[in-house]
């Protein structure tokens, strides 16, 4: 379980985060969603101690991440960042065994031959392992970075927009690949994301956030009410039940 | 290319290196132990050769490790600055250590180099535009601001003839005795080539490098050492060899990628041969005098060069 305590970050003067507590429960998909400049890419890259924090805690499994060692974190934490511009010539196949880094140090042994095999499959970029990253579309590329961070293997995943550069479809494909990874993997999944239709539909609970507080949280039916969103986006926002699912509507 | 094609050209070049020159040595001549034959290659030859292949091959390597850990294609030793800081950390060292020992310059130098080297990395850092070109244009202003220094206080202190023996590299004055320094990168390369891997993540930039669990700041450390040292090293031996560390990683990186588990043997053996090419054509150009290495690789160079910034986008 992550638990974050009274987390605060300032970048200068300017609070970015201001006193936030959150808890996010294993075997999950919980969104954090919100208005852009409200901190959640922030309180991920804390959470993930890319980022020191200011003041407070972040506990991962009862333990300060900022206690552990970086390589044993890089086992049970992952997290992939919004920006990943490549200016490098390597193939899919060799981002994807990055993954592995933190068991074999680069040496890969078979079973991580294996895992980075798997990885490359379950997003479908087989046909395109052995080719250079900057000859893949955005949507190809945002595949291959994915599947590095399944490779990595790790109980907690985090994404930073994982839907950024896909189209419909593929976002589509990306949210269900996470469902099934929780479901069939048990794996705790964070992701920051925009669209609050895939929050609504694929996430088990949703941090709202706003001005570097947060603002709402709890199961997803109980965030994607018209009154919640509309602290939360200053918008009018309808909501409407379709075969099962809340969508929103607010154009 | 495989890599066995290229070490057979190198070693092939390196036996050519040694029988080219004024003084005439024959195979024969060393097949009949013929000692005058002997001499002219134990004492200038062999040594010649070595110290060509060690500077080429280290070179190649520190251009590729800054490329790896600035992101950036255009930065090397010559681009960046480190070579300028390491010819005033020589001449600091001469005029306030005036008969310090060999191995005292080159620490002086490395530090100069170091420090230098850290410093652009820190502009890099604060830069807000991160256009590929820009970034080594900042570094040869830098560069050329402290290379003004240097010759300012070299006229001042009547150093510049001194100076001007660093300038331009020249393997026309090696022989033994005066090149056993190189052999300092040796143990340096063995380093960089065990921290392969580590580079290639690190070059993925901090955030990437650490989700993987990689201590970020200690690899870079130690591949800025590595290029500091060697750049010093290489100054006080040979001279400044440009644009080396520039092409040679580039050339590589077009056909085998930039995986430096991949790419760190291509680059050391293209470096050595690449030197190799240009000494031997320095020497026999205008024969029995020659043109200076350091020259040679700047012509050389800056035509490879140019044409690789007209080609940028098809492969950078």
């Amino acid at each position: 379980m992550i638990v974050a305590e009274k987390l605060s970050k300032f970048f200068g003067s300017k609070k970015v985060i201001q006193d936030v507590s959150v808890e996010v429960k294993r075997g999950a998909i919980t969104s954090f969603i919100g208005p852009n400049g409200a901190g959640k890419s922030t309180l991920l890259s804390m959470v993930s101690r890319l980022l020191k924090q200011d003041d407070g805690i972040v506990y991962l499994d009862g333990k300060d991440v900022h206690k552990q060692k970086s390589k044993d974190l890089a086992k049970t934490i992952a997290i992939l960042r919004q920006s990943n511009v490549v200016q490098m010539r390597l193939t899919v196949r060799e981002l994807v065994s990055f993954g592995r880094f933190p068991y074999s140090s680069g040496r890969l042994t078979a079973e991580d031959e294996q895992k980075v095999s798997e990885a490359i499959a379950y997003v479908n970029l087989e046909e395109l392992e052995d080719k250079y990253l900057n000859e893949l579309s955005g949507g190809q590329k945002q595949r291959a970075f994915i599947a590095m961070v399944l490779a990595q293997d790790t109980e907690y995943i985090l994404l930073d927009e994982p839907l950024n550069n896909l189209d419909m479809k593929h976002a589509v494909q990306m949210m269900k690949l996470l469902r099934k990874l929780v479901e069939d993997f048990g794996k705790t999944i964070l992701l920051v994301i925009h669209d609050i239709n895939f929050a609504s539909v694929y996430s088990d609970r949703i941090v709202a956030m706003k001005d570097g507080q947060i603002v709402a949280e709890g199961p997803t039916e109980d965030i994607i009410q018209s009154d919640v969103l509309k602290s939360i986006y200053d918008l009018d926002i309808d909501v409407h039940n379709i075969s099962c699912n809340r969508i929103c509507v607010y154009f | 290319m495989k890599l066995i094609y290229l070490l057979i050209i190198t070693v092939l070049l390196a036996v050519c290196s040694l029988f080219v020159g004024v003084e005439n040595v024959s195979f024969s001549a060393l097949w009949n132990l013929d000692e005058e034959a002997w001499n002219i290659v134990l004492i200038s030859r062999l040594p010649r050769m070595l110290s060509i292949v060690m500077a080429g091959t280290s070179l190649g390597i520190c251009g590729l490790i800054m490329q790896q850990l600035t992101q950036n294609k255009f930065v090397s030793p010559t681009t960046a600055g480190t070579m300028d800081w390491a010819r005033l950390g020589i001449l600091v060292s001469l005029l306030v250590f005036t008969d310090a020992s060999p191995i005292w310059k080159m620490c002086i130098a490395a530090a100069f180099a170091l420090f230098g080297t850290l410093l652009f990395m820190g502009i890099l850092q604060r830069l807000k535009q991160k256009d590929t070109i820009f970034i080594p244009l900042v570094g040869i202003m830098l560069g050329n601001v402290v290379s003004s220094i240097a010759t300012f206080f070299a006229l001042k202190f009547d150093l510049v003839q001194n100076m001007s023996s660093w300038l331009q590299g020249d393997f026309s004055l090696i022989m033994e005795g005066r090149y056993e320094l190189l052999y300092i990168s040796v143990p340096l390369l063995i380093i960089a080539f065990l921290f392969a891997n580590m580079f290639t993540v690190a070059g993925m930039g901090e955030d990437f490098a650490t989700n993987l669990g990689l201590p970020y700041k200690y690899v870079v450390n130690v591949g800025l050492i590595i290029v500091a040292i060697i750049t010093a090293v290489v100054i006080l031996t040979v001279g400044v060899i440009p644009f080396l560390g520039l092409i040679v990683p580039n050339i590589v990186s077009i056909y085998r990628g930039d995986n430096l588990k991949n790419s760190i043997w291509h680059t050391a053996v293209l470096g050595a041969s690449f030197l190799l090419v240009c000494d031997i054509a320095g020497r026999l150009i205008i024969y029995p005098y020659e043109i200076s290495v350091g020259l040679m690789v700047g012509v050389i160079g800056t035509g490879i060069f140019l044409y690789m910034l007209l080609r940028r986008k098809a492969y950078a």
